[in-house]
This record gives C-alpha cells, sequence and structure tokens, in this order.
C-alpha cells in the first residue's frame, strides 16, 4: 500500500503510517548478510581462491581451513571470533522499533561500531605466528594459536556490520535520515580507508623501521639524508640526487605539455585548420598505448642501433652513442605520451572561453593579437596551470619509461622499484624514496586543487553563446600549425616504428621480416581435446584480460557513487571526502605497488599474490578518473530534476536509479573503457603486484625488454593496442548511446 | 478501484516561526509565519532573492528549516523528507526526465505510490487529458514545445492528488501570450479540483490575475499578506505599495485628522482621505499613475518633462517641485507636450497614505 490511498479519509494516517511502520527491509537484508557471512561462509582466505569452490569438496563445513566462524566456535576453536556473534545478533532485538526511537539508533550504531572495532581488533591482534605484538604475549601470555586473513565470511561480516552501523547513523537523523545516503557515504569511507589510507600509512610507517624491528627516527634520517637522494654531483659532473632528477624532470615535462598541448588546443578550435578530427583522434593513440612502448619506439629510432642513428652516423662517418639513454630519452617519450593530457585538459578551457567576450574585445577595437594576448591567453590561465600539474604529477608517477631509457638518470620511481627488488632489498629505502615521491606529488596535487580547483573562469551558461572564437593572428597561427604538424608527423612516425618493428627479425643487425615473433608470443594449437594456446604471452594476456574486466566495472561503480555523493548530496565533511577520494590520483603508481605489499601479505587483508590484489589496486588508481567523469557529467544534469523526482515520491535510491543512472551512461561508458584500458597499460603498481600466477602483460612485456628481447615485447604491445582499440568499440556498442529526442543536452525540457 | 477522474485531497499548510539559515549565514527566511487554507491559491510575491522560493522549498520538503515547523493538513512535517511529504512541484524549469516519454513522465511519482499498472495509465491519461495532451503519450519531451512541455509538468504534479500543489514561477519560460492563458488554465484547474496551491511569482501583475490571497515578501521577511485588492488599494508599507502596480510616493502633511479622515497638502494642494491611524505631520503619500489628473483646475504646480506614447495611453514624467512624478494617460489624440506647464491633482479615490515604518 503507497501513501497515496485512494480512499481520501484515509490519507493523512496513510502519509503518518509510511514514516511509523516499523519494517526495515534494508536492514534485514545486510543482517542477513552478515548470518550468511557468519553461519555458512568459509571464514578465512582459501588460498585456491574462494570461487574455485574446491573448498566444497574439501572438507567443508568442517575442515578448520575452510569452516565458518559458527562451526569454528562451535567446536571450541578461535574464540576470538565469538564475540561478532553478539554484535549481530543485538540488532535483531530492535528491529520491530521505529526508526525515531533513540534506542534503535543507538543498538545499531553501538553494535555495528563496536562490531568493526572488535573484527579489526582480533584481525591485526591475532597474525600467523599467534600475538602480533609483543606486549599482547606480556599481557595474556603466548596464544599458542594463529590466524590467516580474512575471507568471503569475514567479508560479508564487515560489511553487514558497517552497514548496521550507517543504518543506526541515519536513523539519528544524518543526511535527513537518508539510509542509502549514509550508507553509501560509509561504504566509500570504509574502503578508501581500507584500500588507500591504510597501505600508505603502514608504507610511511615502515619508513622509520630499524632492521632489528621497532622504530627509530636515526635510521628514517640516514636514509632521508642519503646521498643519493638530495646530491648535487651534477653540478660538478657527477650525479645528482634521484630527487633532484625527478624535481628537474617533472618541471621539464610539464611545461612541454602544456605549451605543445596549447598549441593543439589552439590549433584546433582558431586556426582555418581542416583535419581537426584527425588531430583529435592522434591524441587518443597515447592512451590506449602501455607507457614504456614510446620508450621502446624511441630505441627503435635513435638508439645505439637504432634506425636515425645508424643513418646519421653513416652520414657523418661519426661513432654512433647512446644521448638517448637518460635525460633526452625520458623527457622525449614523456613528452609524446603526456602532451595529449594536456591537450584534453586545454581543449576544455580554451573553447570554454566565451566568444562573447573576445568579440566583445574586438568591437572595443582591439586587434586579433590583442584579443588574444589580453583576453583569450588570461581567462585560459586557470586551465594552463591545471595543464602543467597534471603533466607534473604525471612524470613524477612514471615509471615504464625511466625504467626503459633511464639509463643513469635516477628518478624517484625507479630508485624504489630497485630499492624493493634489487640485490640491496631495503624495505625502509623504498618507503623513504616512496615518502619524498608522495611529497612533491601530493603538493603539486594540493597546489592544483587549493588555488586553481574552482578558480575557473569558463562558462558554460545555460543561455545559448552564439559567438564563434575569433581565428588567430596570422602569423601566431603558421607558428602553431607548424609545431603541432612537426609533433604530429613525429607521432606517427613512433607509432609507425613500432608496429613495423614487430615485424623485424632482430633490430638493427638482421632487418628482415618475420612474423617469428607473433607466432612466438601467440601461437596456437588444435588438437583432438580442442584449442591449445602454446604461445608464451597468452597466460599474462589471459589473466591482463580477466583483471581488467573484472576491475572496470566496480571501478565505474565506486567513481560514480562517490561522484553522486559529491555533486548531489551535502554532509559533515564532504570537502574531506572529496579529498580522500581524489587522492589515490596524486599517488604514483610504484608507491601504491610498496604500500599494497607492505600491507596486504600479512592478516587481517592477505592478498599478495592473487589477483584479488590486481583488482583492487586498478579499482583504486583508477577510481579518480572514474569520480571526475561523474562529476562532468553530472553537473550537466540540472538538480531539479532530482528534486522533482524526490518530490514525486521517488527515494535517493529510486531517484539515482532511474533519474541519475541513465542520464548518465556517457559517464559510464567513459568510465568503463577508461579503467578498462588503464587496467590494461598500467605496469608501475602492476610489477611490485604480479605473482607467477598472475603475470599481467605489461610486467612480461617489461620481463622481454629486460632480457634485450625486444622483438618479442613490441609485437605483444602492438597486440595489445589492437585488443584495447577493439574493446573501446565493444564497450561502446554495449552501454550504448544516450539519445534524448533532438537534443542532447541534459537541460530539463527544454 | 480505478478512479476515472482526478480528484483533489487538498489540505492546509501553516509555517510556524520558520527561519532557514544557510551555511555561511545568509538567512534566506527569517521566522516566517503563514497560514494557507484549504483550496486557496496563494501566491508568494517578491523581488528575486526575498526567500520566496526557498519558501516554497520549505513546504515541498525540499529543504529543512532551521528553526520552526511545518504542517500540512494535522501532521506536522518539519522533518520528513520530500519523498515523504505529499506535495507535488512544478519547477521553474518544469524538470521532465529528458529520458522519459511524456507517459512515463506522468506515471513516475504513481509508481511510489502502489498502484496497479492498469490503474496507473488509467491516472495517467485522466491527467494528461485534464491538460489537454490526450495523443501525446509517446512524445519525448525534447518534442514538445515550451508551453506543452509546461502542462505536462502540471500534469505529473496533479495526477498524484497531493495535499498541496507548489509552483516555482511556472509561467517564466513561457512568452507574454501563453503566459496569460497558461495563468488562466492553472487557475480553472485549481478551481475546478479544490487544490491547495502555493505559486511563486515576482510578477505582480500575474500575482493579481491569480491569486486568492497574496504574501508579499521581502529581505527573507513577510512584507504584507492580503487578497489582492487590499494589497492594492492598502497597502502597509511604501515597499508595497511601490512593489504592488507601481506607485508615486510623494512627501504630504497631514494638516488635520478627523473622524478618521485626514485632510493632507501636497505642495498647496489640499486633499481629503482616510488617515489610517496617522496623526498630524509630515507623511508620504502613494498615488498610482493611473490616479493622476493632468493639466486640472485645481492642483499643484508641475512641468511636463517627458512625453511617451506606448500606443493604447500615453507615460509621462512630471517635475514638480518636491521630484518627479511618473503618470500616465489615456488621451493619446492630444498628448502634451514637453515643457508645458500645468496643474496637478490626484483622481477622487486610489491615493492612500502609507503608516509610518
Amino acid at each position: 500500500m503507497g501513501r497515496r490511498s485512494v480512499d481520501p479519509a484515509s490519507v493523512k494516517s496513510l502519509a503518518e503510517l509510511r514514516t511509523r511502520r516499523a519494517t526495515h527491509p534494508n536492514l534485514i537484508l545486510w543482517l542477513t548478510v552478515g548470518w550468511v557471512g557468519y553461519c555458512i561462509l568459509p571464514w578465512y582466505g582459501i588460498e585456491d581462491g574462494f570461487f574455485s569452490f574446491g573448498w566444497l569438496f574439501d572438507g567443508y563445513p568442517l575442515d578448520e581451513d575452510y569452516a565458518p566462524a559458527a562451526i569454528l566456535i562451535a567446536s571450541g576453536e578461535k574464540p576470538w571470533l565469538a564475540p561478532l556473534l553478539l554484535a549481530l545478533a543485538a540488532p535483531l532485538a530492535v528491529l520491530r522499533r521505529h526508526k525515531t526511537d533513540a534506542a534503535y539508533s543507538l543498538t545499531l550504531m553501538a553494535t555495528g561500531a563496536l562490531g568493526l572495532i572488535w573484527l579489526a581488533a582480533q584481525g591485526f591482534g591475532i597474525g600467523i605466528r599467534g600475538y602480533s605484538f609483543d606486549w599482547l604475549n606480556l599481557l595474556f601470555g603466548e596464544l599458542g594459536d594463529r590466524q590467516f586473513g580474512m575471507g568471503m565470511g569475514g567479508l560479508l561480516v564487515a560489511a553487514s556490520l558497517l552497514f548496521t552501523l550507517t543504518h543506526g547513523i541515519a536513523a539519528r537523523g544524518a543526511v535527513n535520515g537518508d539510509v542509502f545516503v549514509v550508507g553509501a557515504i560509509g561504504g566509500v569511507v570504509a574502503i578508501v580507508a581500507a584500500f588507500v589510507f591504510f597501505p600508505i600509512g603502514k608504507m610511511l610507517s615502515s619508513a622509520f623501521v630499524a632492521e632489528g624491528g621497532g622504530y627509530s627516527a636515526v635510521v628514517f634520517a640516514s636514509k632521508f639524508f642519503d646521498d643519493r637522494l638530495w646530491g648535487f654531483g651534477c653540478l660538478t659532473g657527477g650525479r645528482c640526487g634521484a630527487a633532484w632528477n625527478s624535481l628537474f624532470l617533472a618541471v621539464l615535462i610539464g611545461s612541454l605539455t602544456t605549451v605543445i598541448g596549447l598549441v593543439f588546443a589552439l590549433a584546433v578550435t582558431r586556426t582555418g585548420f581542416r583535419h581537426k578530427k584527425l588531430l583529435r583522434a592522434l591524441t587518443v593513440l597515447p592512451i590506449i598505448t602501455p607507457p614504456f612502448v614510446i620508450g621502446l619506439a624511441l630505441i627503435l629510432l635513435f638508439g645505439l642501433s637504432g634506425s636515425v642513428t645508424v643513418f646519421v652516423s653513416d652520414l657523418l662517418g661519426t661513432q654512433p652513442t647512446r644521448w638517448l639513454y637518460g635525460l633526452p630519452g625520458i623527457a622525449i617519450a614523456q613528452t609524446l605520451a603526456y602532451t595529449p593530457i594536456a591537450f584534453l585538459v586545454l581543449i576544455g578551457v580554451v573553447e570554454g572561453v566565451s566568444p562573447s567576450m573576445e568579440e566583445a574585445a574586438q568591437t572595443l577595437r582591439a586587434s586579433k593579437w590583442h584579443t588574444f594576448r589580453t583576453v583569450s591567453l588570461p581567462l585560459m590561465r586557470p586551465g594552463i596551470a591545471n595543464a602543467f600539474l597534471l603533466g607534473f604529477i604525471e612524470s613524477m608517477a612514471d615509471f615504464g619509461n625511466p625504467l626503459v631509457l633511464g639509463g643513469n638518470y635516477d628518478v624517484l620511481s625507479t630508485e624504489i622499484f630497485f630499492a624493493i627488488v634489487g640485490a640491496q632489498y631495503d624495505q625502509g629505502r623504498a618507503a623513504v624514496l616512496a615518502m619524498v615521491l608522495l611529497f612533491f606529488t601530493l603538493s603539486a596535487f594540493y597546489a592544483q586543487r587549493r588555488f586553481l580547483g574552482r578558480k575557473s573562469y569558463t562558462t558554460i551558461a545555460g543561455k545559448g553563446d552564439a559567438g564563434i572564437h575569433p581565428l588567430l593572428p596570422r602569423g601566431l597561427s603558421i607558428a602553431i600549425l607548424s609545431i603541432a604538424g612537426f609533433w604530429a608527423v613525429f607521432t606517427a612516425i613512433v607509432y609507425g616504428m613500432i608496429v613495423y618493428g614487430s615485424f623485424v627479425e632482430l633490430w638493427g643487425v638482421n632487418n628482415t621480416m618475420t612474423f617469428k615473433h607473433y607466432v612466438t608470443a601467440f601461437s596456437v594449437k588444435f588438437n583432438e581435446s580442442g584449442i591449445r594456446w602454446t604461445g608464451a604471452a597468452w597466460d599474462s594476456f589471459w589473466t591482463t584480460i580477466k583483471i581488467a574486466t573484472i576491475a572496470a566495472p566496480l571501478t565505474a561503480v565506486v567513481g560514480l557513487i562517490t561522484a553522486y555523493l559529491l555533486t548531489r548530496q551535502t554532509f559533515p565533511g564532504k570537502n574531506s571526502f572529496e579529498f580522500g577520494t581524489m587522492l589515490s590520483f596524486a599517488i604514483p603508481g610504484t608507491v601504491i605497488g610498496i604500500s599494497y605489499i607492505l600491507a596486504f601479505n600479512v592478516p587481517p587483508i592477505e592478498i599478495t599474490g592473487t589477483g584479488v590484489i590486481l583488482v583492487v589496486s586498478f579499482v583504486f588508481r583508477n577510481m579518480p578518473v572514474g569520480v571526475r567523469a561523474g562529476i562532468a557529467s553530472m553537473t550537466q544534469i540540472d538538480r531539479s530534476l532530482d528534486e522533482s523526482s524526490l518530490t514525486l515520491g521517488a527515494n535517493s535510491w529510486n531517484t539515482f536509479r532511474k533519474i541519475v543512472l541513465p542520464l548518465l551512461r556517457p559517464a559510464i561508458l567513459a568510465a568503463l573503457v577508461f579503467s578498462f584500458v588503464r587496467a590494461m597499460t598500467a605496469i608501475s603498481a602492476v610489477i611490485f603486484l604480479v605473482s607467477a600466477e598472475y603475470d599481467m602483460a605489461t610486467s612480461y612485456i617489461i620481463g622481454r625488454v629486460e632480457n634485450n628481447d625486444y622483438g618479442l615485447a613490441i609485437a605483444y604491445a602492438t597486440a595489445l593496442i589492437a585488443v584495447m582499440l577493439t574493446a573501446v568499440g565493444v564497450f561502446q556498442a554495449l552501454v550504448g548511446r544516450v539519445r534524448i529526442g533532438r537534443r542532447t543536452d541534459f537541460v530539463p525540457g527544454r | 478501484m480505478v478512479q476515472a477522474g482526478i480528484a483533489g485531497k487538498a489540505a492546509p499548510v501553516s509555517l510556524k516561526d520558520v527561519t532557514k539559515t544557510f551555511a555561511g549565514g545568509v538567512v534566506a527566511v527569517d521566522n516566517v509565519n503563514l497560514d494557507i487554507d484549504t483550496a486557496k491559491l496563494v501566491t508568494l510575491l517578491g523581488p528575486s532573492g526575498c526567500g520566496k522560493t526557498t519558501t516554497l522549498r520549505l513546504i515541498a520538503g525540499l529543504e529543512r528549516p532551521t528553526s520552526g515547523r511545518v504542517l500540512i493538513g494535522d501532521s506536522d512535517v518539519t522533518n520528513l523528507p520530500a519523498t515523504d511529504r505529499d506535495v507535488a512541484m512544478v519547477f521553474q524549469s518544469y524538470a521532465l526526465f529528458p529520458h522519459m516519454t511524456v507517459a512515463e513522465n506522468v506515471s513516475y511519482g504513481l509508481t511510489f505510490s502502489g498502484y496497479g499498472k492498469s490503474e496507473i495509465r488509467e491516472r495517467a491519461r485522466a491527467g494528461l487529458d485534464l491538460v489537454g495532451l490526450r495523443g501525446f503519450e509517446t512524445r519525448l519531451p525534447s518534442e514538445l514545445s515550451g508551453g506543452q512541455q509546461q502542462r505536462v509538468a502540471v500534469a505529473r504534479a496533479l495526477v498524484l492528488e497531493p495535499q498541496v500543489l507548489l509552483f516555482d514561477e511556472p509561467l517564466s519560460n513561457l512568452d507574454a501570450k501563453l503566459r496569460r492563458q497558461v495563468r488562466d488554465d492553472i487557475r480553472a484547474i485549481q478551481r475546478d479540483l479544490k487544490l491547495t496551491v502555493i505559486y511563486v511569482t515576482h510578477d505582480q501583475e500575474e500575482a493579481l490575475a491569480v491569486s486568492d490571497e497574496i504574501v508579499v515578501m521581502r529581505n527573507a521577511a513577510v512584507a504584507q499578506t492580503g487578497t489582492p485588492r487590499e494589497l492594492y488599494d492598502a497597502p502597509v508599507d511604501s515597499f508595497v505599495a511601490d512593489f504592488i502596480g507601481e506607485a508615486n510616493l510623494l512627501p504630504c502633511v497631514i494638516e488635520h485628522v478627523y473622524d478618521g479622515l485626514a485632510a493632507v497638502t501636497v505642495d498647496g494642494y489640499g486633499y481629503d482621505l482616510p488617515a489610517r491611524g496617522l496623526s498630524p505631520g509630515s507623511a508620504t503619500l502613494a498615488v498610482r499613475p493611473s490616479r493622476i489628473v493632468l493639466d486640472a483646475d485645481v492642483g499643484f504646480e508641475a512641468e511636463v518633462s517627458k512625453a511617451t506614447y506606448v500606443g493604447v495611453r500615453m507615460e509621462y514624467t512630471i517635475n514638480a517641485s518636491f521630484g518627479a512624478i511618473f503618470a500616465v494617460h489615456d488621451d493619446v489624440q492630444a498628448p502634451l507636450s514637453v515643457g508645458q506647464r500645468l496643474k496637478v491633482a490626484f483622481a477622487s479615490s486610489g491615493p492612500v497614505l502609507i503608516p509610518k515604518e
């Protein structure tokens, strides 16, 4: 029975009834989930993976490894799980109460919060060697028992406790008592805390860990003030510290990409250039290219046996040099890789400058050059600064290109890698380096948000801005077109080299054409038992596809829910919430990688070496992109649409599902495609997290490069690019395009 | 139980000491008290930024008051979200869902009200009939004209048979000709179905035309409440006098008061009118432009400084010793000329004394 009765006499009482009734279907659902997790599903993580279902036939439910918590307790094992039973049982006592009843909200909040605290405490307190902390041993004596990482049962109980808590908070009246919104906030906060803040915190603290355990500031200081980090040797002919190298490189790349990006944006919008679509298409290429592939192509061109190097040295009769390896190589590769990002930022800004401003300037007798210099350019300033900071962060975080081209030019991201995988195996040093890197990127991120985030002169008002952008002055126009043209040709050559290189027997030595590399990587045999994937690359290829396919929708869901909360809801602490969710954008992949292996190779969350850790790292690495795509399109949807849905009797969940989501299809598509592609091309975090069982395409390729097996590496990379192009097309078809009448804007009605 | 038509289930609305303060300390609604009777059309009128839309959103449940109570019918809905209130709202932008057809838009609210499928269809059709849009069910909002979109928005709200129907500047996106017609349609539906309607506008003419009662708001507070005639004939202050139908505010002197009648002089010109409780001394007189008699035999001295022909009448700006006066005159055949000196008087009824503020 709904609130709008057909019988007029009972209208008021029904409207009241609707708010007074004491069933809480959503709470019951989550409690059921909790009980299922506690009584039916295996409490601890299963080595072969939960979804292998091998555990079902291997002693479940009595075997200690697979038993649910309830059975463990019943058979006298793991007594520390027993208090959770209380936390799951207490809410049942208040199920019949109304939500405005203080006992209802207090019980839910108390049991939810205490349950979560206990869950975390037992998880951290008791590990694979009994108590994890010495003082616990002193207090209670040796435990004589141990436990591994939590599994599906633990996960469901944790979710149940979390949402019990948010139900309690909602019943107290937070966010107007909206269960869906409070739950969504709680969910996002919990996963961001668990998978961003917890590992980063753990990594930072390990910088202070001395060799024999225990914490020491001296150890930290000695690692922090290391000459290899801050040295100025390069000024006197030696080598500079990695920190200075990274900083210099990042500033250089930020400037270069911004200038070239601006040149492109201007070429597309303000010159008579005809092939604008081509230029736009060209900028998509680097996005679907694994980051180090450009480095590989540069080696083929300018390396010791590269085509250009050989050609020039033959021509001039000089010795080929290794000039590419080091700063020049990294700089060229990163400029090629990140200019499209600057372009994408700047095209929005350049197009966003209202043409009527420029037209106004011209009617005030400013010449074209004057208009550009005094009106257009100043209006673009925030966008330009934004593009610079993005380039800065990307360059700082880049791992693939410095690894391939770095030579003696040490940068932080690769130093971190060598600190942990090299002969020196020094976790503390890796953590210190990661801290410095994180400091640089977070400063840039903070600067971007603090000074620029809200400062934008570009306005896209609902009112039609009928003007057109004036063309640039002729001289500037020619200069800009020639720079853009040169860059475009250079990019085309680089990509041509990638494809061409994949067919060459052995670059620089034996230039005959061959399919050898493709055969090695992707050969397939057919026999009576079906298809056998005999190629060397198939394993990592299928793993990559699988992981990327799982991660993409999860990223989109988390990103869009976060975007919805940020654009459509107001709640206390919203600014910190926003900062926290966007933070992982500024955390370089290498930092994420190292903090994940430090945090997640011990209970309570023990997922190192599994596919889960890869999925999780992708979700949180790419989440900011989903959030941004979501925010961008949600701000295009007039708020009155939500509000009218609410006044028509839909609750916030229904509004989200029926109004916001259908209008968000383009954003969903963008988030899906982007996270899929990023999951396939990522290398920096991945290289720490892969295992023999879960090898990813990019880390496999890097491995080939390190063995100087360029042919196979490039063939594999070419195949990846082809796959990603296909994926983009398939996603497009799956999600479909939103067509709303004749118009494509989301201004309601008119 | 299928009903063919749409009935009203109107209920009264009260605001008790309602204050709304936004983050940053901006007071949007300041201690407002309102009592709106069942089946009445009440307009919230005021300049932009006076808090009228916020008041409407407080009634809708889209905002919560910082203090005070909101009552619909007998129940206190102060803490109920919009979802759980029995109100419906027509938005300024109409807020039609662009991805749904007209029929889907109109049925949207019904699907959350526990009706069966056939009844939803029945009711949606009845709603579209009511606004004269039968046959448009499968169109998308973008395939309708502005006026049609507006009517879909009205139908979408009406089919829920809300206790209160809210309109937020519903005519502001329509052209001038359509406005009069839609305005009359809304009024007719409201009367036929005996709905409680709260209507926000900044257009005083619109407010005068549709309202049973007008609430004039200024600076987040209620300036005056009354029927259109009360507001026009007896404004409580110069703001209301000027906002409702424009008025010249002239300085005058009350010479004496006798039996509720005041004898005032304006620059030596004497005039008698209700004293409204004022005592002798200087005061302010509000005179509508149409109540000014130009070229009279007795009056104060003035000079025509501007004359504008606007088709149906002449508009004059006249300089008197105390300042400029705006006047209109129906005689377009023999207009006064600029620079002409003349005597100015007031019509026998119309001017009012403004109570001291």
